[in-house]
């Protein structure tokens, strides 16, 4: 499970560096995102914009990841590839993540509500 | 095991000037999540040049919930079990099966038109049951058939374009 993690601008930038999201690594994705967000930062930024393939358990992990940070932090979501897109659509979890298409604009949102 | 349909024969005297499509893939494989990913990984490479890269994504992520449906349920996550996955092209799409010798599928899983009211709803933050729903969503012709321990899943992906000749 290769993932990694970047404090900036007040954000903790977590890059999942896998082609695949799915039944195979989910149990271990969640126990990284674990580690990862061990670092305190309010804003918690996903970036799958490496992951070109993502199945209802990698849906399920990312939905448990949220839940584990929520309420005191957010999960949002960088950059999902069009089969990633798909899945959040299909199942209607689009709309409860913030969506956004890369780190820099995530990141010019965040500005944005500090001011 | 595989077998390729679209290989011509070798030794015939009809030289094969461009390389036929595949129509047939089948192949049987250990009940384990990097075994599913592996047949995913080839079924999708052998039919890769006769799908939209929409067509391609769906079949993938239709059969990445079959399999691992099977992993996870049917064998209970004990690795021990082979599933076989069939895939063949032909005019009206891609037609699908596979069997395992895990346990049986409850019926809730295939009731035709599964119970919309049991679709995990966003707002509670669910954490699984989608497969079944993005299954039913995503195919067509969907039937089931047990016999002598033996589970046979079948169902048509909709493909757009006809397969080349």
């Amino acid at each position: 499970m290769n993932l990694y993690a970047e404090a900036r601008a007040g954000a903790l930038i977590v890059t999942v560096d896998e082609e695949r999201l799915d039944a195979a690594i989910a149990i271990r994705f969640k126990d990284r995102m674990r580690e990862v967000t061990m670092q305190p930062s309010q804003r918690v930024l996903l970036d799958l914009s490496r992951v070109g393939f993502l199945d209802s358990s990698g849906l399920g992990a990312v939905v448990a990841v949220m839940k584990s940070l929520s309420p005191e932090r957010s999960l949002e979501l960088v950059g999902l590839t069009p089969n990633v897109e798909r899945v959040f659509r299909l199942t209607r979890m689009d709309s409860v993540f913030t969506l956004h298409p890369d780190v820099d604009a995530a990141l010019r949102k965040g500005m944005r509500h500090a001011g | 095991m595989l077998a390729d349909g679209s290989q011509p024969l070798r030794g015939g005297a009809e030289p094969s000037p461009a390389r036929p499509e595949a129509k047939i893939f089948h192949h049987s494989f250990a009940a384990t999540p990097f075994a599913v990913r592996t047949a995913l990984r080839t079924a999708l490479a052998r039919f890769l040049r006769q799908l939209s890269p929409d067509e391609a994504g769906t079949l993938e992520l239709v059969l990445a919930e079959v399999l691992n449906n099977i992993v996870e349920h049917g064998y209970s996550e004990t690795e021990h079990g082979t599933i076989t996955l069939s895939l063949v092209r032909d005019h009206r799409g891609l037609s699908c099966s596979i069997s395992d010798d895990g346990v049986e599928l409850p019926p809730a899983c295939l009731a035709r038109s599964i119970d919309k009211t049991q679709r995990p709803e966003p707002q509670a933050l669910p954490e699984g049951g989608f497969g079944w729903f993005l299954i039913h969503d995503l195919v067509e012709d969907l039937g089931y058939h047990r016999a002598n321990g033996r589970n046979l899943l079948a169902f048509r992906m909709p493909v757009a374009c006809p397969p080349v000749a």
